[in-house]
């Protein structure tokens, strides 16, 4: 009698403890994640007092919207780029850094700064960076006489400008993470293989890269999900709000963003959240069986 | 075994691309300190002759940003306890006791993790519209009070480092369950909490859509809404823009190099963005 009210006792300190946090999460999250889903069938201009249901009317006009079918494309070309540039990179800054060269430490706070900064200030400079007419970027072209090349006015060139940023801005985070899966990989690996007089990039191509693929398919989902969010740089560098001249590189969340805060179409808007949701989702699994067959 | 050359390759291909990852940083201060004469020159100088903070007045004149400053700090600074308090409080819980429901509700919380705020921004807008909260520091803060990645890292900690023994001495000295936590648990706890708080406090500062959108008179302006805006509509005023986007970059950067070390060990940790 005495143990079992104790142990209630404890319960009870145990969920006042929960109480709080677990309100929060369902008040501003898990209620408003089903709440999209909800509003994805309806169709509603955030004003009027009617919000019918459509059902999947809304997914049936995204699939013949050009504006959509444009933002996914674009998402999709950033993400792919973006993701396989960066993961390269990172992996080729973390190779001679796991190992450990001197002022490892002074490269790692370098190539990490940008991921940490914040996005906004970084598109400013970028921006300035790409400048038609002044920028750096054309500077450097000019002197292996390339270019001008209008980074901020013509669509196809303000999407690479975009992805040569974000490159810049994700590569050190990756790094971390291969510096993290090439450290885990045990000594003897390296010591039988210069054993066996493999070097250099047949060691890596036989030895290292292997046994590093779980790290990098991790890597490459986790970046995947980030690109496929992408925004504020988008919105900086190429976004046409408030009249700026530059040109526009619509992507997934713009594309939203525009919908629900511009147009107040808010069903549309929810349907085309949740779109982006389920492509969330689905990398998601893919994360999660990388990551047990990495435990295996 | 490894030879001289190779090794002058290596650093050399590092040192080439921590200049390419540094230039922008730079390029941003030495515009934000160059006359406009000197900003439009081209070839673009790297330094400039004549260094001038008039960009720095022009940009404050233009914009109020010492109050977008404020409205970052407060919002970075009460986002930053809620979520230390939340964290180590369900951390805690879900790492010392036993109890029922309690794997269902720690993976709801951690579940939730994966879906970015962009997935469900539309209804939160709305709530907050139905609140009365746009346009206020509350409404800014909604979704910045818990943080499954902040839950998770103190459960990680009170469950491997914090021993129960601690827990049962305590209570054999009659201490009640929550001032074990407030007294014994936390203060070893502090590093762990170091580590929370500054990714909090990072994912606050840096917050840019749901500012955005809820943020409606420039006054409650956070500092990379008001540079968003500012650089919107003064485009060609590069020193001006840019020596606010300078403004804005300080603050996180020096949290950054202060606290660098728990930063990159928490993404070693958990994979966390």
């Amino acid at each position: 009698m005495r143990v079992s009210r104790a142990l209630m006792a404890r319960y009870a300190f145990c969920y006042l403890m929960l109480a709080i946090p677990t309100a929060l999460f369902v008040v501003f999250r898990i209620i408003p994640i089903a709440r999209t889903l909800q509003l994805s069938t309806l169709n509603w201009d955030l004003i009027s007092p009617a919000k019918p249901f459509v059902g999947l009317g809304n997914f049936r006009e995204l699939l013949l919207d050009p504006n959509f079918q444009l933002a996914l494309s674009n998402t999709t070309i950033f993400a792919a780029v973006t993701v396989t540039a960066s993961v390269v990179l990172a992996l080729l800054v973390a190779l001679p850094l796991a190992r450990g060269v001197r002022l490892e430490g002074l490269y790692q706070l370098l190539y990490f700064l940008p991921f940490v900064a914040p996005t906004v200030p970084e598109a400013v400079a970028w921006k300035w960076i790409c400048d038609t007419r002044y920028g750096v970027l054309n500077y450097l072209l000019s002197l292996v006489g390339l270019g001008p090349v209008s980074w901020l006015t013509e669509p196809r060139a303000t999407l690479w400008a975009v992805i040569i940023m974000s490159v810049w801005k994700t590569l050190g985070y990756n790094m971390i993470l291969f510096i993290v899966g090439l450290r885990a990989i045990p000594a003897e690996y390296t010591e039988a293989a210069l054993i066996d007089g493999a070097a250099g990039w047949r060691h890596f191509r036989s030895i290292t890269l292997p046994l590093l693929m779980p790290t990098v398919l991790l890597i490459t989902v986790i970046s995947t999900i980030a690109a496929y969010n992408v925004f504020t740089q988008v919105y900086v560098l190429a976004s046409d709000i408030q009249g700026s001249p530059a040109g526009l590189v619509r992507v997934l969340i713009y594309d939203i963003f525009e919908n629900a805060f511009r147009f107040y179409r808010m069903g549309y808007a929810s349907a085309e959240a949740t779109v982006f949701f389920v492509i969330v989702l689905g990398l998601t699994l893919i994360q999660f069986r990388v990551l047990r067959s990495q435990t295996e | 075994m490894r030879g001289g050359p190779r090794l002058l390759f290596i650093h050399a291909f590092l040192a080439a691309w921590a200049i390419v990852m540094v230039f922008p940083f730079v390029w941003m201060l030495s515009t934000s300190v160059k006359p406009a004469t000197e900003i439009i020159q081209f070839p673009p100088p790297l330094l400039p002759h004549v260094p001038t903070f008039a960009n720095y007045v022009r940009a404050f004149q233009a914009a109020p940003f010492g109050r977008f400053l404020v409205n970052s700090l407060i919002v970075t600074f009460v986002s930053t306890m809620v979520v230390l308090v939340t964290s180590s409080m369900a951390g805690y819980v879900f790492g010392k006791y036993r109890f029922p429901g309690r794997t269902v509700i720690f993976l709801i919380l951690l579940a939730t993790a994966i879906l970015p705020l962009e997935t469900y921004m539309v209804p939160l807008y709305l709530t907050m519209r139905d609140w009365r909260w746009i346009n206020t520091y509350q409404g800014l803060l909604a979704p910045y009070l818990m943080m499954s990645f902040g839950v998770f890292i103190m459960r990680q900690y009170f469950q491997s480092t914090f021993p129960d023994d601690l827990m049962d001495a305590a209570r054999i000295d009659g201490a009640s369950e929550w001032r074990i936590f407030t007294h014994v648990a936390v203060p070893t706890a502090l590093s762990a909490m170091a580590a929370v708080g500054i990714f909090a406090a990072i994912q606050a500062w840096t917050a840019f859509i749901w500012p955005l959108i809820i943020a409606s008179t420039q006054n409650m302006y956070t500092t990379e809404v008001g540079l968003a805006v500012f650089q919107k509509r003064y485009t060609a005023d590069y020193g001006a823009i840019t020596a606010g986007a300078i403004v804005s970059i300080l603050p996180v950067t020096a949290i950054f190099l202060f606290f660098r070390r728990y930063i990159t060990q928490g993404i070693a940790f958990t994979g966390f963005r």
